[in-house]
């Protein structure tokens, strides 16, 4: 889901840099005010973990395998804050190092993956987490937000690939959001066996959920759900709301509709028709819908299989 | 596949690329980044110059071809994917090579750029623009502990593999997840180890 440079456009490569520096930003200033010392080499460690983890391969079908993308099982272990600076830290490294996603699409890779990927995929875990107890509770919570993570993410990505008219809403966010429904099963499952090993070993580094409640959880939560709102009004919802988008129809209206997709080298996914694609672009957010229901569903036996005895020690 | 990743860096090389000073290099590298990025498509003789300066540089830098059309194949799907959905749009027609182009180009200039720089180098020119010390110190951090916690990943699993004889795909997936969270316990204790050896060499 890098975005690679010469994807986006001038004006989203802006836009998403600056909501990602604002959001990098509170990361950095809440992990200095709240992080024990003793924990900031951990936030380096825990990046150079994700980036090993990810050269492990799990077999999927075939001969095609998949790996962790992680931004969820980070945030569900260090706390949405430090899973920011950690992923945000891992794209810089990917896209200095090895030249995985682009300079100036760094911005929108951060928003993706860090702010929503990792921040809202944690709020969403907080969310399940508070309606589910115990560790069941906790499995399947980390399975649905990664799940639910790896989606939004992917539709945020369409969202601003639209947003440039590189492709087009309706074939981007059918691509991305189908391809990583399917993904996101894969990172659901191998999140949740991953936590429950992690626990397994030491479980004095899972900790409580309620002892990651620290004070300012609220405040955090705010911040960052303006800034995917913002991305939302931004990347998703014109695009969602009406097909022929805003923009198009006053552009419509205003005659110079004409104008703008003549000289189809500057908008080359503006004005086309293709039969179908809006069909299926419907088609794919209902299935998106059904689909989170079905999984949320999944996530609940999964963590029911997996977690054997209810232990009664509380 | 670790090793087409990490292991063939060409950043120890001796060249006149990686002899030039970090910073114009990657003032350079941003202003063909961005140039190609921004300029409309039909100013061709951006795309030509930039094209032939980044070129020119790669002959310089003598980074061995073969790697480098590796890393491009590597990392191009994504670009020939959505090229291709772009191709088969019928008002976009033509519009899907000038999306290859530039991120091809801008692909060319950050791979020539990272395998000419050491990262010590471009952590400095972050560091000068200001990048928090609180970011620095972790990217230093993971940039110093990637490889040894991507080798120890790799014997884990290799490890694994040579012990367990399971085509049954649910076990595998526990016994390579029960990998994945060995490796976070080892990175978060060597961690700890790290932070009192900071701390003994007066950190902060």
């Amino acid at each position: 889901m890098h975005i690679p440079d010469g994807f986006i456009d001038g004006k989203t490569a802006a836009t998403t840099a600056a909501l990602s520096a604002v959001g990098v930003g509170l990361a950095l200033r809440q992990v200095r005010r709240r992080l024990e010392r003793r924990r900031v080499p951990l936030l380096g460690l825990a990046a150079a973990f994700l980036f090993a983890a990810q050269m492990v391969n799990f077999p999927v079908y075939g001969g095609t395998s998949g790996h962790l993308l992680g931004g969820v099982l980070v945030a569900a272990l260090l706390g949405p804050s430090a899973a920011i600076v950690v992923l945000t830290t891992v794209l810089i490294v990917q896209c200095f190092l090895f030249a995985d996603g682009g300079v100036l699409a760094l911005g929108a890779n951060i928003f993706n993956m860090g702010i929503v990927g990792g921040a809202g995929g944690y709020w969403i875990y907080r969310l399940v987490c508070g309606a589910l107890p115990g560790t069941r509770g906790r499995v399947a919570a980390i399975a649905f937000a990664a799940w639910c993570s790896t989606v939004l993410a992917a539709i945020f990505c369409a969202g601003q690939l639209a947003w440039s008219r590189t492709v087009a809403w309706p074939v981007a966010f059918t691509a991305m959001a189908g391809v990583h429904m399917l993904i996101g099963i894969g990172e659901a499952l191998i999140s949740a066996l991953a936590f429950l090993a992690i626990q397994r070993i030491r479980p004095d580094l899972v900790g409580d959920v309620n002892e990651a409640g620290q004070p300012g959880l609220w405040n955090e939560f705010a911040r960052y759900g303006l800034l995917v709102a913002v991305g939302v009004a931004l990347f998703v919802a014109p695009f969602a709301c009406a097909w022929p988008d805003g923009l198009e129809r006053v552009a419509a209206n205003l005659g110079f509709e004409e104008k703008a997709t003549r000289p189809v080298l500057i908008a080359p996914a503006s004005g086309y028709r293709v039969p179908g694609v809006h069909w299926a672009a419907g088609a794919t957010a209902l299935a998106g819908a059904a689909g989170a229901i079905v999984v949320f569903g999944l996530a609940l036996l999964l963590a029911r299989s997996l977690v054997k005895e209810a232990k009664p020690e509380a | 596949m670790i090793n087409d990743l990490v292991g063939h860096h060409h950043n120890r090389l001796e060249n006149p690329i990686t002899r030039l000073p970090a910073e114009l290099k990657l003032d350079v590298a941003l202003v063909i980044i961005v140039g190609t990025v921004v300029v409309p498509p039909w100013w061709i003789g951006w795309f030509a110059s930039a094209g032939l300066l980044v070129i020119l540089a790669v002959l310089f830098s003598r980074i061995p071809l073969v790697f480098l059309l590796k890393r491009l194949a590597w990392l191009s799907p994504l670009i020939l994917s959505v090229a291709l959905v772009n191709a088969l749009q019928p008002a976009a027609r033509g519009s899907w090579v000038i999306v290859a182009m530039r991120s091809t180009l801008c692909l060319l200039t950050v791979i020539l750029v990272s395998n000419t720089t050491p990262f010590s180098k471009i952590l400095r020119v972050l560091k000068r623009v200001r990048v928090p010390g609180l970011l620095i110190t972790t990217i230093a951090l993971m940039h110093r502990y990637l490889f040894v916690l991507t080798s120890e990943a790799e014997r884990m699993a290799r490890a694994r593999a040579s012990r367990t004889f399971v085509r049954d795909r649910r076990a595998r997936w526990q016994t390579l997840s029960t990998v994945v969270g060995r490796l976070f316990v080892r990175a978060s204790e060597r961690a700890e180890r790290i932070y009192d050896a900071m701390c003994a060499r007066g950190w902060k």
